[in-house]
Parts: C-alpha cells; structure tokens; sequence
C-alpha cells in the first residue's frame, strides 16, 4: 500500500453490505479515477462501525468526517468537495438526534462517547482483508511476545488476573478454563472457537469476525500456545458467508506469514487452524453439541462432567470460547491485565458487546464498560425509544434470557446484577420494548423459538417446551385460567431442573421473568380478556368512536371483509363477528376514529 | 515465514500509511489551502508533491490534508504546517520543488525554510 493523503473507509459489514456499499466502494473507485485522485486517496473496506441503522457508513480521514445515509449518487459530491477541495459536505455528516447538532467526527457522536471499544478495536479502522493494517495496529505482537518471552502458564496468568469472562453466555472465568485444560496430558488437544451465534437478533460475532478476523486466530493461537494445543476449529454458521469468506482470507494471509502453521517464530510452537460450518442449529452453539457436530455427527448435547477441559473434541482435552472473548485476548497481553481490570466492576472486568435492537432509534452494535446503566445504553448511546413511545422492558439473553422493566432501568449491567433480577447477561442481544410489546406475546415468542429449536434429545425440553408454549397460547387466546399460570410456573422450574443442557434449562427464563415483573399483563389476558398493549389478535376489538366519524366512508371501502357499514355523512359501526383485525381502516381512518380495544 | 524482527518491520513501514486513523493523532499536520483561488494558482502539483514525497520517504506520523480559503488569496499556494507542541508555520506562493524542499528540511529535519514563511514574503 503506498502513501495516499485521505483514506475513505466504507463499512463492509453484512448491515452496510446489504443496503449497497459495495456499489458505494465502486463509485468511488469511478469518481477518484476520474479527477486522476486514484493514488492520493484510498478506498478501504472496513467493518461494522456500529451505527448500522444509519447506514451505509463511510469514514474519510485524516479529518475523520462521518457520513451517513450515504447514497451511490453522493458519492460524486463526496470526492468533489471534500477530497478535492477539502470542503467537508455537511448535508451527508451524522446528525445527533437529540440537538439535531451536525456532528463532524465519529468519536464525538453520543453514540460512542460512551462506549469503550476493546473487542471491536479494529472494526471499522482497518481493512479485514489485509493483515498488514492488522499489523500497524499491534497485530500479532502479542503472539510473538507469547512465544519468546512467556512461559504457557505466565499466559494463563496474565489472562486469569485480567478477570475476563466467557462473553458466549454463561460467564465462566477464562484463564481457569485455559488452566483446566493446560494440566490435562497431552500431546493431543484442542482450542475451539464458538461463532455459531444462534440468539436471534444478535450480530456481535458475526461484526467481529467479519471486521477484524485476525484477532480471533491469533487469540486462538495464543490459546493453542497456553494449553499446549496445535490444533483449533473455528465453528461459524454458514449463514455468516461475509465473515466465513474473510475469515478464511485472514487464515491463509496468517498461513502466509507463517503466524499459523510449523515453527512459528522460529519456535518449537506449531498450530493450524480450521473453519467448520454450521447448519444454524440453535443448540450447536452449546459447547457439548458444537463439539459432537465438529466431529461429524448430529449436533446433540451430552451430559457433563465430563467437561470439555478433560474430554472434549475427538476426546480430548479442549477449550471452547466465543468470538468476543478471544477478541479481547490479544489486547490484554499487549496492554496488560490491570489495564482491562480497571474497566468494569469488582467481578465483571471489561467490556460487553451488545448487538441493539427492537424499539430504539440506533439499532446497532455497541461496547460499554461493564458496569454501565441500562439507562446510559438506552437514552446515551441508543438515543431513546423512537415515536414518542415510552420505554418499557429490555430483553437480555434472548431466548435463555429474561427482562428488565423500566422500573429497574438504572441497573448496572454486569453478571451479577443481570442475574439478580432474574435476566442474565447472555451472549449480547439486546432488545428494547416499548408500550405496544406485550409482554406475553414476548414470552410467547421466545418459546417458539425454543421449541423449534430443542434438539429433542431429552424429555423435559423436547415436551416441556411445547406444553408452556400450549399454556401462553391458550391465554394469549383469552382461553387461560389462573391456574393455567401456576400450572406454567412450576412447568418451568422442572425444565429448569430436569434438562439436560442450557437450552431447556434456560428456556423458561422469558416466562418467569415476565411473569415477575408483568403479572399484572398476564392476569388482565386471563381475567378480563384483554391485551393492555393490544397486541394479542384474538382479544382485540376495533371500534368507531362516533363523536369522532365524519362519514368519510374511507374504511368500509378498504375493509376485505365488509364488516362495516354506515351511511354517507354518518357515524359507521363495526361488525366485530366479521371483523378480521387485519388494521387497514385505522391505517385509512383521517380522523383517528377507529381505536383497538 | 515471517521473523519477529519482519513483523516488527511491516508494522513499521504500515504505520506511515494508516496513522492518520488512530485516535491519538499527534503527528505533524500539512494543510494545503485548495479552495478556487489555490487551485487556480497552482495548489493541485503542491499536494501532490507532498504526498508524493512523503511516501517516497515513509514519513511516519505526518498527515496531508486540504482546507478551503485561508483569506489570502494574492499568496496562494498556501500550505500551513502543524506541529504538535510548535507553532503553525505558514508557506505562501509555493511551487512543487518548493514543496519538496519543506518536506525535506521542515518534515524530515525539522528546519522551517524561513524564506518560504508568509513573514518573508510581507
Ligand atoms: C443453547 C445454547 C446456545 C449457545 N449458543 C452459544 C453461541 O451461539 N455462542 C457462544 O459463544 N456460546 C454459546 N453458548 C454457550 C456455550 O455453551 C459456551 O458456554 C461458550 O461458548 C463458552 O465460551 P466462553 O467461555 O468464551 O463464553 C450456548 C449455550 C447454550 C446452552
């Protein structure tokens, strides 16, 4: 790469991808040719910056000037006047919602104000696909420092006093998972990475690997390195093709260099490494199923003890850890564990990446200190609930998760205090609820989820789910009693107790934590047949206020079903044994006559 | 196979080429004045030169860019050049061998080329 005066980063992340980035990148290319600009200014593909509901993104340094929205047909005005004359275009710069104040630079957005990017360091800064940028940013430094200068189980140590814990969910110390599996006997072992990534909605992996992929491999390497493995898999679902094609890019660039393979750094260190693909089975993500599923069977789990750590892959002593804990490997042996440990709090160290979603005006991808209030997400970074709504519970975990009602806003998000509440941390989805989510039909949601996603192995999660799902439908109909939620309590404490793996044990957390803060919801279902949020279909009733009804006529012309009727210039009425609750009259209605009931 | 003493030498010839993306930007700044009245007179050969030049010599930590009017259009081609810590040096009526004499001597040496400076021309 030769010196160029101003670098043009387009976001190639899967969000930016899809709404036309690389038409983007192209139209640059045709634009800088044109004006003979080619070699002073580059374009770079980059990862997710984050603010994936403004895409797509484009970055143009030295002066850091970020552009959103941007469209193929700005791209000319782009290169006119700000990489020719130097003239930043202010129409195309962010906007921050709140004081709609123009916003030149990135870092000064109230989006990452706040934020804290450690695991996502390199995305959106370096081009994926060049492991030298890679490089300038400190890359593969720490490997080499590992190997030349620290013992396995000085590594082990720096991980240890660094705090860090699983991100893949279940929060599990990783340097004495790393320790675990290091005083197992050899020669055979192995280090897997988990990007099955199976919560729906949550993209934290899949940002990862497809914005900087060589922090993972060479996470993995320095893990081999720890434990005394030569062998990783990598276990990505195949739905991820943008990250799965970069990441083997990364793995052949790294083979290249001789980062992977025999000898590295001319040490007696060997380690190579695979991609495996997954189907996008929910439970392969379970460590036990990943692992059967590498080795070539149906991806089930089995009981544990043993753990991987003794008798893992093939057998063998193996260490299993997600994306973005490997992400943050490489960065606490370069800048060291108290450095890490000062981020976060007594015992969540760090940060946590959360993929945001549902109700909130910047769907995205951001990265908090652990620590950092629900509200700091919601109001600060996420820039508020959209529409005026009012916010009303969050989901962490997805569907092995629970709750948090807006009563309970300002609590900090780290292990513990999700766990306390009855939520858990979860892998990183998070989803924001506003006054129209009724939080049955949440629950509801999330036991289709599982249901469809049980393996079946095992009785209490393959029928269990399915009856609880049976309950919240017949009170999502208004057919439930008060005994149906008992009956849908105790159900989920024997999934909870009886399950084989943390799918089926942690399938009723959506329900129990609904249950605990919005029993108030469920019981209006069963008692008064009635959705607060008016969500659920079957307890609807749309009817025309007639103080309001002018008679337009506007919504027994658009009703598929003829169910209302009226006269010209006079109040109509609904026949609600006709009505099919499809909403295109109060879509039509001028008058804001017609109400769900 | 790459040595620890290559990887440390693509990091280093890598960072000429991406520092103006890290955060902590403390690198010496070359702002060439490229609105109307520069390009007419001359500003597009000056930035290319510096680029050119910079690259050439796998400058660390400088940055190119341009700014619109800098007010004095009868001296253009302006280039201002920021050093942390120093103050801002102002170039006027500059010309490509020009531009290639303050890389060398101001960027390289850190010696400001006094003729060049607007105090020499006023
Ligand atoms: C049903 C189920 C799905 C899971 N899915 C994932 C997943 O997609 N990614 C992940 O990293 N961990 C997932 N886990 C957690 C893994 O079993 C395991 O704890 C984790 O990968 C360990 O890595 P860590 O210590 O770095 O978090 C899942 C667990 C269960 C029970």
């Amino acid at each position: 790469m030769n010196f160029a005066r101003s670098h043009i980063l387009v976001c190639g992340g899967t969000g930016c991808t899809s709404s036309q980035s690389p038409k983007i990148m192209e139209e640059f290319e045709v634009q800088l040719a044109k004006r003979g600009l080619s070699d002073e200014a580059k374009v770079i593909l980059t990862g997710c910056f984050g603010l994936c509901a403004l895409g797509p993104i484009v970055v143009v340094y030295p002066e850091g000037a970020f552009y959103s929205n941007v469209k193929v047909s700005d791209v000319a005005e782009i290169v006119e006047e700000h990489i020719l004359k130097g003239r930043i275009v202010e129409r195309l710069l962010y906007h921050e919602k709140k004081s709609n104040e123009i916003v030149h630079s990135l870092n000064d957005t109230e989006f990452y104000k706040k934020q804290k990017r450690i695991a996502l360091r390199n995305c959106g800064v370096i081009n994926p696909e060049n492991i030298d940028e890679y490089i300038a940013f400190d890359g593969y430094q720490a490997l080499a420092t590992c190997l030349t200068e620290r013992t396995p189980q000085e590594v082990i140590d720096i991980i240890s006093a660094s705090g860090l814990r699983g991100r893949g969910g279940a929060g599990f110390p990783t340097g004495t998972k790393w320790s675990f599996a290091a005083r197992e006997k050899g020669p055979v072992k192995y280090v897997c990475c988990n990007a099955d990534e199976g919560d729906p909605g949550a993209f934290m992996d899949r940002s990862v690997l497809e914005g900087d992929p060589h922090s993972v491999i060479e996470a993995m390497a320095i893990a081999g390195y720890a434990i005394g493995a030569s062998q990783g898999y990598i276990y990505v679902r195949a739905e991820y093709p943008i990250a799965v094609k970069r990441l083997q890019i990364a793995i052949d660039q790294a083979k290249e260099y001789g980062f992977l393979g025999e000898h590295i750094f001319d040490t007696d260190f060997s380690f190579d490494l695979e991609i495996r693909l997954g189907a996008g089975a929910f439970v392969c993500g379970e460590e036990t199923a990943l692992m059967t599923s590498i080795e070539g069977h149906r991806g089930e789990p089995r009981p544990r003890p043993p753990y991987p750590a003794v008798k893992g892959l093939f057998g063998k002593p193996t260490i299993l850890n997600n994306v973005e804990t490997l992400a943050n490997i490489p960065w606490i042996l370069q800048n060291g564990p108290e450095k890490f440990a000062e981020m976060g709090t007594e015992k969540s160290k760090g940060t946590k990446v959360f993929a945001l979603g549902g109700k909130i005006t910047n769907t995205g991808l951001v990265e908090i200190p652990m620590g950092t209030t629900l509200r700091e997400i919601v109001e600060d970074i996420g820039g508020g609930v959209p529409n005026g709504k009012k916010f009303k519970a969050a989901q962490t975990g997805g569907p092995s998760g629970g709750c948090i009602p807006a009563s309970l806003i300002d609590t900090p998000i780290d292990y513990e205090s999700l766990a306390q509440i009855g939520s858990m941390m979860g892998s990183g989805g998070l989803i924001i609820m506003d006054e129209d989510n009724c939080m049955v039909d949440i629950a509801r949601f999330f036991l289709d989820f599982t249901v469809d996603e049980s393996c079946g192995k095992c009785a209490p999660c393959r029928i269990g789910t399915r009856r609880l799902r049976e309950i919240l439908d017949k009170i999502v109909s208004g057919k439930g009693t008060m005994e149906d939620l008992d009956l849908l309590e105790e159900l989920c404490y024997h999934l909870k107790s009886n399950s084989l793996c943390a799918l089926g044990q942690t399938a009723p957390n959506p329900v129990l934590s609904t249950l605990r803060y919005f029993r108030d919801e469920y019981e209006a279902h069963v008692k008064e047949h009635r959705c607060p949020a008016g969500v659920c279909k079957a307890l609807l009733h749309y009817v025309i206020d007639p103080e309001k009804c002018k008679g337009c006529t506007a919504c027994s012309r658009v009703c598929p079903v003829d169910a209302i009727s009226g006269e010209v210039k006079k109040a109509h009425v609904i026949d609600t044994d006709k009505c099919i609750k499809c909403g295109a009259c109060i879509e039509k209605c001028r008058f804001d006559a017609i109400k769900k009931q | 196979m790459k040595s620890i003493a290559e990887l440390k030498e693509i990091r280093e010839q890598m960072q000429s080429r991406i520092n103006m993306r890290k955060e902590e930007d403390e690198g010496i700044r070359v702002v060439v004045g490229m609105a109307t009245c520069g390009i007419a007179a001359g500003a597009r050969p000056v930035l290319a030169t510096f680029v050119d030049e910079i690259g050439r010599r796998n400058l660390q930590d400088v940055t190119v860019s341009q700014t619109g009017c800098i007010g004095v259009c009868r001296l253009e081609p302006i280039v201002e050049i920021y050093e942390p810590g120093k103050e801002k040096v102002t170039y006027v009526k500059m010309d490509p061998e020009k531009a290639a004499r303050v890389v060398s001597e101001h960027l390289v040496n850190h010696r400001v080329v006094e003729e060049y400076t607007i105090g020499a021309a006023e």
